[in-house]
């Protein structure tokens, strides 16, 4: 709702390819610069220097296909890094060093040039004087239209090996006074886009130490988020929460401003910074928004104590209902799935599936676990430290040993990090492996979320956006010998430590939320409930 | 504010009286800047903008005479004076501050000098929470020979012993070897909770610690502890293990839940956040056993050891000659000052510096030593080695090697001192030769 009437410029160009091909209605607009492509293109073609001309449209055209790929995985409003204009620059970007590469400059390649200059002038203009509903077509979003006058344009994800979106996030760092963290080693081709940081190197190296720049309480969550030591999608969420609400309360107007305003610019640095520090995760993002709309609700005339009383309460509302309630109720839904003599196989260390299994031990169900871990977090070994400490029966295995282990199983119960708009569920890596061992093996896979991790963006690969882990994390010592302590040396060896994979929804029986036990597919309609009630 | 830096000056250097007879420890140069300065720099260069700075009236006086430190030090100085003979420790001297202090705070000794990445310090205790949070540093053997000591002095150094856990960041256990009377004991309940312990030797304290608001308000209300590295960071690292679950005073976070609203400070009420959070990260510090991450424990010390880089405490003689050698290549002193007066046949080796106002005559030869501030040198003298202080005056023919000579001394002419320590204001007579080792106080 927020982002109404601002339908990116990029998006416009790569609207009218993809709407093409979905056959759906051109607005008049569209048909329009489709006109005019043709023409262009037509002309070029007429020209003697034909080689030059096509090389120069089969640059178009990739650049253009190209563009609607990166475009479809979108992220939550919330996720600052990158802006908007990448895709029309690199258009234009290709075909004029394709036309300079070419010994002899017709006419003809200066026009196109020219043309493609004022396209790109011209959606970059658009960009700020176009009518919302205008874009909506091109979306091919879920929720339908009729439903939500406004699509939400949801911003580009990272693209770190793009130099003008860096760019961009450098000037805008800069200009919220926060360093820029640096990448950190060689990475794999395939996640070239990713950041990929070095716990060794910490951002508050580059800060002054007494900082005044960021609130001392977001400084020490950055810390523990880079170091590891709040991990885990709600611990990350609640952290954050009780980090902002120590800077609400350290928060004092300044004179002619109003609060709604000031405080929401306030956090704002303070996200990018946690941002550097460690990716925001999805339920991160949608408790920022939650907390952002609740500021700018705040009236004008409410007095400075009263509106900060108020927020509190509001966070302290949120944690309440979509985390600790969330969790009662789950608990409540999972424990009816759960029979006596059940063998129950978890996946790393997930706050509540622990919850979950914790509370039906209690409620003497009688049943056994086995965790399963992996490599190089390993966090499954404090999931089994959790529940041996109830009481419950555990096995522990590694993931390599998931196929023999799994004929003695009768469920699977996974935790979230957050689940796609698509009913794909993104998690911890090797998640999905297990999802599909399991279905191989037709034993039910569980997957136990909050709504408040539902997140309205699309993906159907591990790819295209995720989350890089410090590469020294793989070298392992063993008996005193580390071979690839000297791995930056050897210029063809890569590490790749991924944080994240996501699982497809046919390989996912249930999604128990607090709403109640629906199949992954309704996780869309979920959204969209959501959305209308705010 | 996040940190409040608080910077103890009124040491009286009791380990070098020699020098400090007549100048107080913190004003000592070194490489031609007072001791203090350095200290300053480097929370300058962190990015401090105010320092509390507990020292005496004199070291005040002196202060605000030296151009160094008027001119360099940019920060705004908030100086508390104490008595001189009131034999106040570090700890009085925090319990006299009470009242500035509003938030954690950051002690410095004046008599560091480091270019440590404070960060990493710091980082500790605001990442884990930590009640206190302090440097050590491997220790540096001094080469130097010592003048005014025969033969190579082997004192009976009291050994710290330090005791961290695997990741070493953790520290466990500290006892100086004085307090230990016939044996090195460790409780059960430390080794059942860490059941891997470093314990180290060779380090040495660079009395730099960050200590939460609470211990400081602790420390107003239990008025025996007198010295911070004494006793109260021992009795600190005894606490974290502790079965009462510790004095009230420094457990108040988890209970003072937000009755102080409108307080900078941050940390009340964070614990307990921070234990709801840590009840849902999937982090623990320690592997092996049934606890959750920390053991529980509320009172945390953790220490950062520095494996290289320079962490000098200048509090003995030797000490004190090593940071003369080391301190000016730290921070690229200028070897000449621009208005020292240097005659042309004048042979200056490249590890010497020389003050401001300083006049050098013909055919001298001064190699490897620093020079004070409007000293004098006449022709023909040899120096090496040495220390010269402030105000010194040497005349023609003297040959002075690895001496130090304090300030408005007079060295005569044709003096020969080897390994020499000349006090404040001596006089060497002339043609005196062979000194060798003495000690004129």
């Amino acid at each position: 709702m927020a982002d109404a009437g601002e339908p990116e410029g990029p998006e416009r160009k790569d609207d009218i390819v993809k709407a093409k091909q979905e056959g759906k209605e051109l607005t008049k607009e569209e048909k329009q610069r489709l006109r005019k492509e043709k023409k262009q293109q037509k002309k070029s073609k007429e020209k003697k220097d034909d080689k030059p001309s096509r090389d120069s449209e089969k640059e178009k055209k990739p650049a253009s296909a190209a563009s609607p790929a990166p475009q479809t995985p979108t992220q939550p409003p919330a996720q600052k890094a990158p802006s908007a204009a990448p895709a029309p620059v690199p258009v234009p970007a290709s075909e004029t060093p394709s036309a300079a590469d070419k010994p002899a400059k017709s006419k003809a390649e200066l026009k196109a040039e020219r043309r493609a200059r004022q396209e790109a002038e011209r959606a970059s203009k658009g960009k700020k004087g176009d009518v919302g509903p205008q874009a909506a077509p091109g979306k091919p979003k879920a929720p339908p239209s009729e439903l939500q006058p406004v699509v939400k344009r949801l911003p580009e994800h990272v693209q770190v090996d793009n130099p003008e979106v860096l760019k961009k996030l450098a000037k805008k760092l800069e200009r919220q006074q926060i360093p820029l963290r640096s990448d950190y080693g060689y990475k794999v081709s395939l996640f070239s886009h990713l950041h990929q940081y070095s716990r060794k190197a910490p951002l508050t190296q580059q800060l002054g130490i007494p900082s005044t720049v960021i609130h001392p309480a977001i400084v020490r969550l950055g810390l523990q988020y880079s170091q590891g030591i709040v991990a885990g999608s709600n611990a990350r969420s609640v952290a954050l929460l009780h980090a902002f609400k120590q800077v609400i309360r350290d928060y004092t107007t300044p004179p002619n401003e109003e609060l709604s305003r000031d405080l929401v610019n306030r956090l704002k640095p303070y996200i990018s910074f946690l941002n550097q520090c460690r990716p925001l995760s999805a339920s991160m993002g949608n408790a920022i928004k939650y907390i952002k709309k609740e500021i700018s609700n705040i009236p004008s005339q409410c007095k400075e104590e009263e509106a900060k009383r108020k927020l509190l309460n509001c966070i302290d509302c949120y944690i309440n209902e979509k985390i600790v309630l969330a969790a009662k109720a789950i608990a409540k839904y999972s424990i009816e799935k759960i029979s006596d003599g059940d063998v129950i196989l978890v996946y790393g260390c997930s706050s509540l599936v622990n919850h979950i299994l914790c509370e039906a031990f209690e409620k003497n169900r009688k049943f056994r676990v086995i965790v399963v871990d992996s490599r190089p977090r390993l966090e499954g070994r404090e999931a089994l430290r959790r529940l041996v400490q109830k009481g419950i029966n555990c096995t522990y295995v590694l993931i390599s040993a998931v196929s023999y282990i799994l004929p003695e199983v009768s469920k699977v119960f996974l935790g979230a990090h957050a689940l796609l708009a698509n009913g794909y569920v993104m998690s911890r890596v090797g998640t999905s492996q297990i999802a599909l061992v399991a279905k191989a093996f037709n034993v039910p896979v569980l997957v136990c979320c909050e709504t408040y991790k539902f997140c309205e963006r699309v993906q159907t690969d591990s790819f295209v956006s995720n989350e890089l882990d410090d590469p020294d994390d793989l070298i392992v010592t063993r008996t005193g010998t580390t071979q690839l302590e000297h791995w930056q040396e050897v210029p063809s060896l890569g590490l790749l430590n991924l944080v994240y994979d996501v699982t497809p929804p046919d390989f996912v029986d249930l999604v128990i939320t607090d709403l109640g036990m629906i199949p992954c597919t309704s996780v869309p309609v979920v959204l969209r409930v959501k959305n209308v009630d705010q | 504010m996040e940190l409040q830096a608080v910077l103890m000056a009124a040491g009286g250097g009791s380990r070098m009286t020699d020098l400090t007879y007549n100048t107080p420890k913190a004003m000592l140069p070194v490489g031609n800047k007072p001791l203090m300065w350095y200290p300053l720099n480097l929370l300058e260069r962190m990015g401090f903008e105010e320092v509390i700075v507990i020292t005496t009236k004199e070291v005040q006086k002196m202060m605000s005479t030296d151009p160094k430190m008027k001119l360099d030090v940019k920060m705004k100085l908030d100086v508390v004076c104490i008595q001189e003979d009131g034999d106040m420790g570090t700890a009085d001297a925090l319990r006299h501050i009470q009242q500035k202090i509003k938030t954690d705070i950051l002690v410095v000794s004046c008599d560091l000098i480091t270019d440590v990445a404070l960060h990493e310090v710091v980082d500790l205790f605001r990442a884990h929470n930590a009640t206190l949070a302090m440097l050590m540093s491997k220790a540096h053997e001094f080469t130097e020979t010592v003048p005014g000591q025969k033969g190579k002095k082997k004192t009976a150094e009291q050994r710290d012993f330090v005791g961290v856990d695997q990741s070493g960041k953790r520290l466990l256990f500290m006892a100086n070897e004085a307090d230990l009377e016939d044996g090195l004991s460790i409780r059960k309940s430390i080794m059942r909770k860490h059941p891997r312990m470093h314990i180290k030797t060779g380090l040495v304290d660079a009395h730099l610690y960050c200590l939460k608001k609470a211990v400081v308000d602790f420390l107003a209300d239990n008025k025996s502890i007198s010295s911070i590295r004494g006793e109260l960071v021992p009795y600190l690292v005894r606490k974290q293990f502790s079965k009462t679950t510790n004095c009230p005073k420094i457990k108040d976070d988890a209970e003072d839940q937000n009755q102080k609203k409108n307080d900078g400070s941050t940390n009340h009420g964070h614990s307990s956040c921070l234990s709801f959070s840590l009840d849902r990260s999937c982090w623990n510090d320690h592997r092996g056993d049934m606890s959750e991450a920390y053991h529980g424990g509320k009172l945390r010390c953790y220490v950062h050891i520095m494996d290289e880089g320079p962490c000098y405490r200048v509090n003995t003689l030797a000490a004190y000659i090593e940071a003369n050698r080391l301190a000016p290549k730290l921070f690229e002193e200028v070897p000449v000052h621009p208005s020292a007066v240097i005659s042309e046949r004048c042979q200056m080796g490249s590890d010497s510096y020389i003050g401001a106002m300083c006049q050098i005559a013909d055919k001298t030869s001064i190699k490897r030593s620093t020079i004070g501030n409007s000293t004098t040198v006449k022709e023909k003298v040899k120096v090496a080695n040495s220390i010269i202080m402030h105000g010194v005056t040497i005349e023609e023919g003297c040959n002075i090697q690895g001496s130090v000579i304090c300030s408005n001394a007079v060295i005569g002419r044709g003096a020969d001192l080897k390994y020499c320590l000349v006090g404040n204001g001596q006089q060497i007579e002339p043609e005196g030769k062979d000194h060798w080792h003495e000690h004129t106080p």
